[in-house]
């Protein structure tokens, strides 16, 4: 692998004026300068750097990078909260039918009929798993779909004239993406802390809630991979106090065909169509972050809504107290056509498998490695499970030194240092497409790296040793921002 | 349950049970409060074979008349480029799109590397100095450029063109309310900003002017004069803009934009039914650590290698929590991969060549118009896009040009009363001769 060894250029590195690497369309009429059509002032004077290279230079350039990165088809990815499960291949196939990838959002409702059916029927699909009584498939992502869910729950205590409730509850352990969408979407952050059994503490719930309460956010299970078993005392604690229940759908994966938001008592659930439902994370995105409702706050969903009207499928605009879009157009809809057809591929009883094998993975490992990292909360976990690396950082070895040592291995680390409420956290999801086998190499490496911190602290502090670059230095990135290329003063 | 995706056997499933120390799976959760457990299976379809799935899904996308098998004139934001064909074998690769987030630098310096490079052509492109990893999409992005201007002005004000994309004002609108931020619409006239109008709602309790560059209907804004107005208030600048016109027009930050940001869809991304697309969002260097989103940086590893990492990481929600400013977490990393890949294809020459046939294209469609009698109306200096008055309603004239292999263009109608029978026609690089007289004798017809 020398290849990979070496530092690959930059493409702006690699151009050589003169290259090509495009093939327009001929102009076929007659040229007229843009000068004769344009104001000079409107015509660019300095062309804009891009490089020029040739198409088998990007395909190597590429190539190349591809080389640098780690995906799930790379090797194990047990990144707790992100659910780095298998991206099917059906998926990206039906994605990119011309009748899905290349249709215009504007054509007229006739002409996308296709479409529409098939986003009116993830719809009923994503009521039927989250049991709740309407969807938007509009919100782009997870964190987008957490804004808008608030959003509505501001727009309903409006219409009531409840205009004091400016607070949401969020658990210490929450996504920092829930605290951040409260205060976009107008509110306040409220946290209530987490019982030494990792759960939301009931007293301090009561303590936090009042007639200023808009809603308590919440992810069940939670960012521990513990399930509230509360839920419903504290659905009635908030619920008592006028305010609302949201579901921070991330940790879906473990409840499927076990117990739905709906069921729990949460009045708005956004879910993760990139995580449980298998859209690909693509580096960072497109996600995809429906959202659904209870009856009482549909009549705020963004517009439109896709609905049935006799044969016809239609976009329904006539929403009054919708509280507007959230995104230009219907949502990621290439994403949701790749979630869809996980869904059908399947089916009811795959999917409770899903969440049955992922949990019995999750509690597997935990039980494992339970002997040689210590376990915070000792009970069963669902989709995921923290360890705790205090033992190893009295030996010198920080929860980082683990992760960056576990590269050496040929494994993505698990998220570490979050949730914020455990000590040097370590947070680990197999999710249910990974073999026995691999779950049984990844324990090894564990507890390999447990006893060389014991032994031989140095391999693991220094770590990772195999990779194409060393730790780098994030405190220069971030003193002296070099953010774009830019090529050597003569 | 077997399943081609899920290798649990019954001889693992025994052994880890034991493993755990329990005799059933059900007994994993029990913590599930017996009220709420939900038993039994979803009333969803039933799972389909590979076949059976690939059969299925063809025959519902065939019921859409797709932009392969018929000529486009509809752009409104979305445009029918070309694409090459090497952007789907790169984004492809499955290290880039089953990858997440590269938190794990030392093992996503591909993915790293290319939104450091993507970042370096959107600030070539809009001529600004700093550009981020890449928004949801264009309408997104000029909302949170909204949200940057009033919490760096600490004023609440925002005033933006009737010339604006219609849904990207919604979207505005929608996060303004979330802030208590007023919006304020500035009329148009003769199809662009009414500068006397801006400058009469110019303030100095105006945070931010956004305005679209090239605009709705096609035409391009007088940024000079719009600048002036915008700083002499000491509010900030923000152009929503077609990136894919700026390979020949004056890029915005020349003009002193303060922000840049729109869709780089016209990059490699097909339309898909409108998303997903991939927001850019560029800025001058001393709103550098304002900017929402990911930033990639360069440095150096121990060895003193070359290498990039997510940086100035503080702006961010996952640390700043109810701090943060603005709530993205993600990116749309592959589809900025993708106009990454399109923008490399096309370099330096290409972008530029591009640019300038959608504008003589289009300008030749506008004149076989004029010529065919039909009433261009809003002239002026233009991209790819132009406004023609027709005398029968948008919908049924596209029910018939549909029945030619043709999607006409948007219904302006839809989103601006006053312009009923107004159809808004978007011709790109990709129409030929042969489309666009066909294009113009048909609507000819329709016309008479």
């Amino acid at each position: 692998m020398n290849n990979q060894e070496q530092d690959q250029p930059l493409i702006f590195e690699l151009s050589t004026p003169g290259r090509i690497g495009f093939s327009l369309p001929d102009l076929e009429i007659e040229e007229l300068s843009l000068e004769s059509i344009l104001p000079a002032e409107y015509i660019r004077e300095e062309e804009a750097e891009l490089p020029e290279v040739s198409e088998l230079d990007i395909m190597r350039h590429y190539t190349a990078l591809s080389r640098r990165n780690h995906g799930v088809d790379s090797g194990f990815y047990p990144l707790g909260s992100c659910t780095m499960k298998y991206n099917p291949k059906i998926n990206e196939a039906v994605a990119r039918f011309n009748g899905f990838a290349h249709i215009h959002p504007l054509q007229e409702e006739s002409t996308v009929q296709g479409a529409l059916e098939l986003m009116y029927d993830l719809q009923e699909h994503l009521i039927e798993i989250t049991g709740m009584d309407e969807v938007t498939l509009q919100p782009a992502a997870g964190a987008h779909g957490e804004w808008t869910g608030l959003m509505m729950i501001r727009a309903f205590h409006e219409a009531n004239g409840d205009t004091e409730r400016t607070k949401v509850i969020v658990p210490d352990s929450a996504h920092g993406t829930n605290p951040a969408s409260a205060t976009v979407a107008g509110f306040e952050t409220v946290t209530v802390k987490s019982n030494d059994q990792g759960l939301v503490d009931l007293e301090d719930l009561r303590r936090v809630v009042g007639p200023d309460t808009a809603a308590l956010m919440l992810t069940n299970p939670n960012t521990l991979g513990l399930f509230e078993e509360n839920i419903l005392e504290m659905a009635e604690i908030v619920h008592g106090a006028g305010g609302k229940l949201y579901y921070d759908g991330a940790n879906l994966n473990a409840v499927l065909s076990k117990a739905r938001p709906g069921d729990m008592g949460f009045d708005v659930v956004h879910l993760n169509l990139h995580k449980t439902f298998t859209g690909p994370h693509g580096g960072g995105g497109p996600g995809s972050g429906p959202v659904g409702v209870k009856k009482e706050l549909i009549p705020f969903l963004p517009a439109p809504i896709v609905a049935k009207k006799d044969d016809q499928y239609i976009l329904d605009y006539d929403r009054p107290q919708s509280i507007g879009r959230v995104k230009p157009y219907y949502g990621n809809f290439g994403i949701n056509v790749r979630a869809y057809t996980y869904i059908r591929t399947m089916g009811p009883d795959g999917l409770k498998a899903v969440t049955e094998y992922a949990v019995l993975n999750a509690n597997y490992m935990m039980r494992r490695l339970a002997e040689y990292y210590d376990l915070p909360f000792d009970r069963h976990c669902k989709h995921e499970f923290v360890l705790s690396g205090r033992r190893q950082k009295k030996l010198g070895v920080r929860t980082l030194d683990i992760a960056k040592r576990l590269l050496d291995f040929g494994y993505h680390p698990p998220t570490i240092y979050f949730p914020l409420n455990v000590e040097e956290c370590i947070m680990i999801e197999p999710t249910e497409t990974e073999s026995k086998e691999t779950l049984d190499s990844f324990i090894d490496a564990m507890i390999q790296i447990a006893k060389e911190a014991e032994e031989n602290p140095e391999i693991v502090q220094e770590a990772p040793h195999t990779t194409v670059i060393k730790r780098l230095d994030e405190t220069l990135a971030a003193r002296k921002p070099v953010l774009r290329y830019a090529k050597a003063e003569k | 349950m077997k399943h081609r995706y899920l290798p649990m056997t019954e001889q693992d499933q025994q052994q880890m049970l034991e493993a755990v120390g329990v005799s059933s799976i059900d007994e994993l959760f029990q913590d599930i409060p017996e009220s709420v457990r939900f038993k039994g299976e979803y009333s969803i379809k039933p799972a389909a074979s590979e076949s059976a799935l690939l059969k299925e899904m063809t025959r519902l996308a065939a019921k859409n008349a797709d932009l392969k098998q018929n000529t486009s004139f509809l752009g409104a934001g979305v445009y029918d480029h070309y694409i090459p064909t090497i952007v789907d074998h790169v984004i492809s690769r499955s290290e880039f799109y089953t990858a997440y987030t590269p938190y794990q630098p030392e093992i996503s310096q591909g993915e790293l590397q290319a939104i450091f490079e993507f970042q370096t052509m959107f600030c070539e492109l809009t001529g600004m100095d700093v550009a981020n990893s890449s928004m949801y999409d264009g309408g997104t992005a000029i909302a949170e450029a909204a949200m940057l201007s009033t919490g760096h002005t600490r004023r609440k004000k925002i005033l933006i063109s009737k010339a604006v994309h219609p849904e990207t004002r919604d979207v505005v609108k929608t996060y303004a309310k979330g802030q208590y931020i007023e919006v304020v619409e500035i009329p148009y006239a003769d199809g662009i900003t009414d500068l006397e109008a801006l400058a009469n709602l110019a303030s100095e309790d105006i945070a931010g002017v956004i305005v679209q560059y090239p605009n709705f209907f096609g035409r391009i804004e007088p940024l000079k004069e719009i600048e002036q107005i915008v700083h002499e208030q000491k509010a900030m600048l923000i152009v929503s803009s077609n990136p894919a016109a700026l390979g020949a027009l004056t890029p915005p930050g020349k003009f002193g934009a303060d922000i840049v940001a729109g869709d780089a869809q016209p990059f490699g991304i097909p339309s898909a039914f409108g998303g997903p697309h991939c927001g850019y969002f560029a800025v001058t260097s001393k709103l550098m650590r304002k900017v929402p989103g990911r930033l990639v940086g360069q440095t150096v590893d121990e060895d003193g290698k070359r290498g990039f990492v997510l940086t100035l990481q503080a702006r961010e929600q996952h640390i700043r929590r109810d701090k943060a400013t603005s709530n993205i977490c993600s990116n749309q990393a592959l589809n900025a991969l993708a106009a990454s890949v399109a923008m490399t294809a096309l370099g330096k020459k290409g972008v530029k060549e591009m640019s300038t046939r959608n504008i003589q294209k289009a300008h030749y469609a506008k004149k076989r118009m004029k010529a065919a009698g039909l009433d261009v109306v809003f002239e002026g200096p233009s991209f790819n896009e132009f406004v023609v008055k027709l005398n029968k309603p948008v919908s049924e004239i596209n029910k018939l040009l549909l029945q030619k292999g043709i999607i006409g263009g948007y219904d302006l109608g839809r989103s601006y009363p006053e312009l009923e029978d107004h159809m808004l026609i978007a011709v790109t690089e990709l129409r030929t001769k042969e489309e666009i007289d066909t294009f113009v004798a048909e609507l000819g017809d329709g016309h008479e």
